[in-house]
C-alpha cells in the first residue's frame, strides 16, 4: 500500500540520529507521501537531525525545550506559520539521570524523579495541548512507551513510572480529544539499541533475553516500529484510541522462560 | 597498520566527518577531531556493531583516542 499519508502533515519531535525510533517511524511516513517538520534540542542534536530530515524531502526543523513551556508555545507559533493545521505528531521525548538508570529504583532523588517525570510525562500533555489546537478535522498523535512500564525491568527504574504515567496519559488525553476526533496513541516498542537506550545499565543483557524468549524469538528493529507507527498515525487506525500498540515480538504475553532459551548470565 | 586499525579510521573518519589525515593514532575524539558526547556514544556502538564486540560504559569511558579504540577492540578479539 502506498499514499497513505499523502498530503498529511506532521511534527517529528525526538529524533536523535539512524538508529532513533522516530527515524524507523519518520522514513516510513515519508515512503507514504506524509510531509514533516522535526524539533530538536540543542547545537549537537540539530547536526544530525538535519542531515537525516534533509534526506527525506524535509527543511523544517524547529528548536524545541520540551520542558520549558514558552519554548513549546514559540516552537508551535513557528510550526503554525508555515504550517495553518497538522494532522499528526510523533512525541519520542523521554528523559532521566543515567546514573539512576542502574542500581535501585528505591534510590531515586526527588530531583531526578521530577525531571524524569517532567521531560518523559508532562511533555507529551503540553505537546498534544498545543497540537490538538492546530488538527481542527482531527488528527493523530503518537508516543512511545516500553515494557518496563507494565512490569519491572533491571535498571529500568524511574523510566518504569514514568512510562507507567505516559501510557495513562496517553488513555485520558483520549477522552478528551476524543470529541475531536484527534486519536492518542503510543508504541510500546521492544528493546532497540538507540542512543536512549545507551544509558539503561546491562542494556544488552534486556536485549539478549528478549531475543531469546519473544515468541518471534527475535528483537524488534526501528523498521518494525515504522510500520506501526505508519498505521497509528494514518487512517488505517481510524477506530483506534487511548491504546498502547506492543510492538516487540510478542514479548509481554510472555509468563516464564522459553523452554528452549538457553540461560544466559549477566556478561561482566 | 593492522586491519583493525583501518577498520576503526574509517570509522572515525566516515562517522565525524573529518578528513582521514587528521585520524591518526595519538588523535583524540574530542580534543582533536571535534567529537561530542554523543559521538562518543555513537562510534561506541558502530565500534560493537563493526567489530562484534561488547564495551560497556566504564570501557568506553576510558577510549579517548583512536589507539585506545584500537587497542581495546583487539584485546576483545584476541
Amino acid at each position: 500500500m502506498t499514499g497513505l499519508m499523502k498530503g498529511k502533515r506532521g511534527l517529528i519531535m525526538g529524533l536523535a540520529n539512524d538508529r532513533s525510533l522516530a527515524w524507523g517511524i519518520a522514513k516510513q511516513l515519508h515512503e507514504q507521501g506524509a510531509e514533516m517538520a522535526f524539533s530538536y534540542q540543542g547545537d549537537a542534536l540539530e547536526r544530525r537531525v538535519r542531515p537525516l530530515a534533509e534526506s527525506v524531502g524535509s527543511d523544517f526543523l524547529i528548536e524545541c525545550d520540551v520542558s520549558d513551556m514558552d519554548a513549546l508555545d514559540t516552537a508551535f507559533a513557528t510550526l503554525k506559520e508555515k504550517w495553518e493545521t497538522i494532522d499528526f505528531v510523533v512525541h519520542a521525548i523521554g528523559f532521566s539521570d543515567k546514573n539512576e538508570l542502574r542500581g535501585k529504583y528505591l534510590d531515586t532523588s526527588l530531583d531526578n524523579f521530577l525531571m524524569t517525570m517532567n521531560i518523559s510525562v508532562y511533555s507529551m500533555v503540553a505537546v498534544t495541548k498545543r497540537a490538538s489546537e492546530m488538527m481542527p478535522d482531527g488528527g493523530s498523535i503518537l508516543t512511545l512507551s516500553y515494557y518496563g512500564a507494565e512490569k519491572v525491568v533491571p535498571h529500568y527504574n524511574v523510566m518504569g513510572p514514568a512510562k507507567s504515567a505516559l501510557e495513562t496519559s496517553v488513555q485520558y488525553l483520549a477522552m478528551d480529544l476524543g470529541p475531536d476526533n484527534i486519536r492518542v496513541n503510543a508504541i510500546s516498542a521492544g528493546p532497540i539499541k538507540t542512543l536512549a537506550a545507551s544509558g539503561i545499565g546491562d542494556f544488552r543483557y534486556i536485549l539478549k533475553w528478549n531475543e531469546l524468549n519473544s515468541p518471534l524469538r527475535r528483537n524488534v528493529t526501528i523498521d518494525d516500529v515504522g510500520g506501526a507507527g505508519v498505521y497509528l498515525l494514518s487512517d488505517l487506525s481510524s477506530g483506534v484510541t487511548g491504546e498502547t500498540h506492543h510492538v516487540d515480538a510478542g514479548y509481554n504475553v510472555i509468563g516464564m522462560k522459553a523452554e528452549d532459551a538457553p540461560d544466559i548470565a549477566l556478561e561482566k | 597498520m593492522s586491519d583493525t586499525a583501518d577498520r576503526v579510521k574509517k570509522i572515525v573518519t566516515e562517522h565525524l566527518g573529518v578528513e582521514a589525515d587528521k585520524v591518526t593514532e595519538d588523535a583524540a575524539f574530542i580534543d582533536d577531531l571535534g567529537a561530542d558526547s554523543l559521538d562518543i556514544v555513537e562510534l561506541v556502538m558502530a565500534f560493537e556493531e563493526e567489530f562484534g564486540v561488547e564495551i560497556p560504559d566504564d570501557a568506553a569511558e576510558d577510549i579517548a583516542t583512536v589507539k585506545d579504540a584500537i587497542t581495546y577492540i583487539d584485546k576483545q578479539n584476541a
